[in-house]
């Protein structure tokens, strides 16, 4: 009965497996060409395989020897942190650096367990006063500091 | 002598006042960045890389350089006071400096950290200096077989001497290697891997890579765990070291400069490997082993050392044959990329001022560390009473902007975020991401050398072992993972990588 003893190292396994497949099957688009005159496909190609064997052999690894289980993901923090980031690259070229700094402030504070709204808040205002003072006017960086209408 | 007239050169490179002041800013800026919690010399590079990109390329790699010192010195005051380490080369310096900071002696830590990685970091570059010509001249007459086999030992090398699982760090490397092709093939002008995403199609940028693997995921990882740090800061006071301590550190720093400069030069040495390598030697040479974990001053000044030493011999690679050895040397190809510099043998004789600028603005950039941070170390020090809690949301907007900056596009700093995620999950599922960014800077290198070897030898592959010298390297390369295959010998790798941490 196969049981999977080491989940780190069985996942991790089948992450590569996945990443070799998707390349070999997106590749597969690519001219391969021969070993003489390479093509667009062949070293990607190469590496795929790569993964594959190297994947498996990292699964196996996963089910023959006793491992750590993976540590708990504290989807919150991730979501959140990352959540933040990409809506201040969403939103920074149409609401400006002074809005999306705050935004992105606060958001990101949030994650933390020690989380202080009107702290947060504070300090948004201060970052988002030193990122337009350092980034827009002192290092003249191409973005708008205030929401611009109409674009 | 040739030496001379070329380090005269470099010297009057980087004396230059504007030069100076980019080593003085790198320098600041690096330790700024460094002495955060949680940040380490390859975070901190990929943040501030954009503030180099107005500058001219010498002015650039000398900015760089000095930040890469400052993070380094940075991380060492993180480590010392707070028990933190921010890198991976200073897990070591945490376990006594931390312990001497405790016990009242935080400012004789501080101060052999300083001077021990002058000492170090003043004979290592000379050692470059030194050895940089030859092994140029030696590089120059490598063909696309050799530099094929050279990278494939490098990355081998990395691998087996980092700490981990070693067939999941070759994993990391290909996945590397592979996001490293990403975008338009230089030789048909197919978008690859690009996903109709415009923006990919000048491949995915490095900044973004290292900033989420190393910056992002480090923050999210962070806030995961909810203990208290201790920070030790009231008895900072008198940053000078007494005879006695004296006389028992500077054999270690002799020590840890010579085992620094020669592990730092192979593939996957660099800063990490020598400070493990110089605390274990100290600890077996000591006359008093019992007293290292509870504040044996040569267990700091040995290491630190070691870890200077190695971060600057590590260079020789990079600079002499253009191959990256570790992550922060990937960062530092990146950076020369970005202002269109090709590492490798070529630049000592197509841009000497480059090559010796840099090389004399290593020195520059140390002895800067010694004068701005012995005082400046009160001003760090408060830096690091700020809670973590307001930390991290201003390292997010700094990275987040940094990284906008680099093509002016929102799409990177959303990539940015895909690769913080992308880390948290290695992390998790236990795969170091050093190196992923080692196989990203050199993919197109490697496939650009593998299509030339082959069409060469027009298409037989038994010509990387024909050729004596990269026969000779992939003989190596295979030797180094026996080795580790060996049950035996990996035990003591494992437990030279757990003791003690």
């Amino acid at each position: 009965m196969l049981s999977i003893r080491n989940p780190k190292d069985f996942w991790a396994g089948i992450l590569f497996i996945a990443l070799g497949i998707f390349t070999i099957t997106m590749g597969a688009n690519y001219t391969l060409g021969t070993a003489a005159r390479m093509g667009p496909g062949y070293f990607p190609r190469i590496l795929g395989i790569l993964l594959v064997m190297l994947g498996a052999a990292i699964a196996a690894n996963g089910l023959r020897v006793k491992g750590e289980a993976i540590p708990p993901w504290n989807w919150r923090a991730t979501l959140v942190v990352l959540g933040s980031v990409i809506l201040f690259g969403y939103i920074v070229e149409k609401v400006g650096v002074a809005f999306s700094t705050v935004f992105l402030i606060v958001g990101a504070s949030a994650a933390s367990h020690e989380f202080r709204p009107i702290e947060s808040v504070i300090s948004g205002i201060f970052f988002a006063a030193l990122a337009v003072g350092v980034f827009v006017i002192g290092l003249s960086l191409q973005l708008p500091i205030w929401p611009q209408f109409g674009h | 002598m040739e030496l001379i007239s070329h380090l005269v050169t470099g010297f009057s490179v980087a004396l230059t006042p504007l030069n100076l002041l980019h080593a003085l800013i790198g320098c600041l800026l690096g330790t700024l960045i460094g002495v955060l919690p949680g940040i380490g010399p390859v975070a901190t590079i990929a943040m501030l890389l954009p503030t180099t990109y107005a500058l001219q390329p010498v002015s650039a790699l000398i900015m760089l350089a000095g930040i890469y010192y400052g993070a380094q010195y940075g991380g060492s005051t993180t480590a010392v006071l707070l028990n933190m380490p921010g890198e991976s080369s200073s897990v070591v310096t945490c376990l006594d400096g931390h312990q001497m900071a405790r016990r009242g002696q935080a400012g004789a830590a501080l101060a052999i950290a300083a001077l021990g990685s002058f000492f170090a970091g003043t004979v290592a570059t000379m050692i470059v200096a030194g050895v940089a010509m030859p092994l140029s001249e030696i590089a120059l007459k490598f063909g696309p077989a050799e530099y094929f086999s050279l990278m494939v030992l490098g990355l081998i090398g990395a691998v087996v001497l980092a700490s981990g699982s070693l067939i999941k760090a070759i994993a990391m490397i290909i996945t590397g290697l592979l996001m490293g092709i990403v975008g338009t093939d230089v030789n048909s002008g197919v978008q690859r891997f690009a996903f109709g995403v415009p923006e990919l199609s000048d491949g995915i940028g490095i900044t973004g890579v290292a900033m989420g693997l190393f910056g992002f995921a480090e923050i999210i990882i962070n806030l995961e765990s909810k203990e208290k740090r201790q920070l030790v800061t009231n008895k900072v006071k008198g940053l000078w070291l007494t005879k006695e301590q004296f006389q028992k550190a500077w054999p270690a720093v002799l020590r840890g400069t010579g085992l620094g400069s020669i592990l730092g030069i192979l593939p996957g040495g660099g800063a990490m490997l020598s400070s493990f390598a110089s605390y274990t030697v100290e600890k077996k040479l000591s006359k008093t082993p019992e007293e290292f974990g509870k504040g044996a001053i040569a267990g700091v000044a040995g290491p630190e050392s070691a870890n200077n030493a190695g971060a600057q011999t590590s260079f020789i690679p990079l600079l002499t044959l253009g191959i990256p050895e570790n992550a922060v040397m990937a960062m530092m190809v990146g950076a020369m990329t970005i202002h269109n510099i090709q590492p490798g043998p070529q630049v000592m004789t197509s841009n000497p001022q480059l090559f010796w600028g840099l090389i004399a603005s290593m020195w520059i950039g140390n002895l800067m560390l010694v004068i701005l941070n012995l005082p400046l170390i009160g001003m760090w020090i408060k830096l690091l009473t700020v809670p973590y809690r307001l930390l991290y949301p201003a390292i997010l907007l700094f990275c987040s902007i940094g990284v906008y900056t680099v093509n002016n596009t929102s799409m990177d700093v959303m990539m940015t975020a895909f690769f913080g995620f992308l880390g948290v999950l290695f992390v998790k599922l236990g795969c170091e991401p050093a190196p992923l960014l080692l196989g990203f800077v050199l993919g197109p290198m490697m496939e650009e050398n593998l299509r030339r070897a082959l069409l060469l030898s027009r298409g037989d592959p038994t010509v990387f072992l024909t050729r004596p010298i990269s026969a000779f390297m992939l003989a190596m390369a295979v030797f180094l993972i026996l080795i580790i295959a060996l049950p035996n010998i990996r035990k003591t790798r494992e437990v030279a990588f757990t003791e003690d941490t």
